[in-house]
């Protein structure tokens, strides 16, 4: 069963003429952790938004639960939990006063639902008469989780959580994904990290306001479709123009230590023929090997397809 | 030994009883790019904040293009640059309004205005937009113009503020190109990131935990002293004792 349904949602700005959400049709399973992956700008909020009942979409259809989120919008708002990006809490009402108003608007009780939370809510309850505004960032997102959790939705949407986070806290907040979808609630979250999309079963790839790809990681990846190669030499700013200016180079990106690069002809002869050509531009310690595509890669061969198949 | 173009010695701020920078002591040097890293909450803002001349220590040293922290602020200003993901340009003036107004505030004469802003919007392939509104242009565009106009005023140091944050793959890799460009040309790049890939772009890195320089050499020394892959291996080992939390 699906617990989130989107079928050819689209929305526009500015009289059509900004089109953030351009026919966008994909669905989550119940239970599901998925993930929206894509940069600033790629329709992520405006599809969170038009879910939540927010935002009205120009075309297509969209339901939560089975609920359309036009007409049932009243439903859709007790059964959904929320997060935005920006931290949207009562600045001026402490922790526990916060987490309390919340319970209230959705007819519970802290108390009711605390197992739930338990785990989130014991690492801030040390500052539960601090007001929310004087909280740190990693606290902010954690009391805004809580928030977002303390009515026992049965899905929660979560826009960019991680965003702005550093690696550890990146990795927590994870951990407490998992634990809550072990709980049997179903999370849509979205990320501009792209390294965070092979912690969701499933991911949509999205640029543009268009959907690049809906997959598991695993297939995502596996659907690259050529071979991916890692090079790097003692000058890597260097090696990249050089790569470049290399005729059987089809693709070229720096990725940390090494740089990836696909070869329109992938034969041994190529590859030797490369080496020399880097050592004839005084490369030194070259090395040339088969590496595993990252998300990162399928998203930038996947972007180039697009904008090829828009300029043609 | 390549010219000194900031140094920090034992430079430390308190807010109260709190220390947010602590004794912070390091070099970076002409053309070098110089990556800032840090946990939430470990300081960096504070410490950029001092460096760029924005808040005044609360002890120790600092010489920043050849000026003092202390007393030669202004002077620092005029000869630095400076960019962030949140404040970078004005999106209801126009390309070329933007370029001229910071053209000016970084004291360049209208002829040097002039002629820079024509090679700039050409090397980005601006023509037709000069006269559209900032905030009308992809994030992207944004971003490079934005950094461009940082340098414009050719400056010893740039200083750069998560410049990629939620940018895409693609564009995120143009703007690094951007800055290889202008480590080349001798300015000196002193960059914060969350992408630990960046990290490896960089050629050293210093690592701040709660205050203090945990860490300062280049990414494959790093990986090396700490037995780890990746900079993201690094980065968790350093960090993930940090008893601060959140920024």
């Amino acid at each position: 069963m699906h617990d989130v349904v989107l079928d050819k949602i689209r929305k526009t700005y500015n009289k059509n003429s900004l089109v953030a959400v351009d026919n966008v049709s994909l669905s989550v399973n119940k239970g599901e952790l998925f993930g929206l992956i894509g940069p600033d700008g790629a329709g992520k909020t405006s599809i969170f938004r038009i879910l939540t009942t927010l935002l009205l979409p120009d075309g297509g259809n969209a339901s939560v639960s089975g609920y359309d989120v036009v007409k049932d919008y009243k439903i859709i708002r007790n059964h959904v939990g929320y997060m935005p990006g920006r931290f949207s809490l009562y600045q001026d009402l402490s922790v526990e006063e916060n987490l309390n108003f919340f319970a209230t608007l959705f007819g519970t009780t802290i108390k009711e639902n605390y197992d739930l939370i338990k785990e989130i809510y014991v690492q801030i309850e040390p500052f539960k008469t601090r007001r929310a505004g004087k909280l740190s960032g990693g606290m902010k997102q954690k009391l805004a989780l809580c928030c977002a959790l303390i009515h026992r939705p049965t899905v929660l949407f979560l826009d960019e959580p991680t965003t702005g986070v550093d690696t550890v806290s990146r990795k927590e907040f994870w951990e407490m994904l998992k634990r809550l979808k072990s709980q049997g609630i179903t999370i849509m979250v979205s990320t501009p990290y792209m390294d965070e999309a092979t912690l969701c079963e499933r991911i949509a790839l999205i640029q543009s306001g268009k959907i690049l790809s809906i997959n598991t990681p695993a297939n995502v990846i596996a659907q690259f479709p050529q071979n991916l190669f890692a090079i790097k030499s003692t000058n890597m700013s260097g090696l990249l123009k050089d790569l470049r200016d290399f005729g059987n180079i089809e693709s070229c990106n720096a990725f940390g230590e090494y740089h990836h690069i696909t070869l329109s002809d992938e034969s041994d002869a190529t590859q030797h023929e490369l080496k020399t050509y880097l050592e004839s531009k005084q490369h030194e310690n070259i090395v040339l090997q088969s590496t595993t595509p990252t998300i990162e890669d399928c998203f930038i061969q996947l972007m180039n397809n697009q904008d090829g198949g828009n300029s043609n | 030994m390549a010219e000194i173009v900031i140094k920090a010695e034992k430079l430390t701020k308190r807010f109260g009883d709190f220390i947010a920078a602590n004794e912070i002591t390091f070099d970076v040097y002409a053309g070098e790019i110089f990556g800032f890293l840090g946990a939430n909450g470990a300081g960096k803002t504070t410490a950029m904040r001092m460096l760029c001349g924005l808040s005044t220590p609360s002890s120790g040293k600092a010489i920043i293009a050849g000026f003092d922290i202390y007393k030669q602020t202004e002077s620092i200003k005029k000869n630095i640059g400076y960019m962030s993901q949140k404040f970078s340009l004005y999106e209801d003036l126009t390309v070329i309004e933007n370029i001229t107004f910071f053209g000016g505030i970084y004291g360049l004469s209208d002829k040097e205005i002039k002629e820079k802003s024509e090679i700039l919007i050409q090397q980005l392939g601006l023509q037709g937009v000069t006269k559209k509104l900032v905030g009308s242009l992809p994030l992207g565009w944004k971003q490079k113009l934005s950094f461009s106009v940082a340098v414009l005023h050719e400056p010893k140091i740039v200083f750069l503020d998560e410049p990629t944050g939620g940018v895409d793959p693609v564009t995120r890799r143009q703007f690094w190109d951007l800055i290889y460009e202008a480590s080349d040309k001798g300015i000196t790049i002193f960059v914060t990131t969350h992408y630990m890939d960046e990290a490896e772009y960089c050629n050293r890195i210093s690592m701040m935990v709660d205050g203090v320089v945990k860490a300062l050499d280049t990414p494959s020394n790093l990986k090396q002293e700490f037995a780890a892959g990746t900079m993201d291996e690094v980065f968790f080992e350093l960090a993930r004792g940090a008893k601060r939390k959140g920024d």
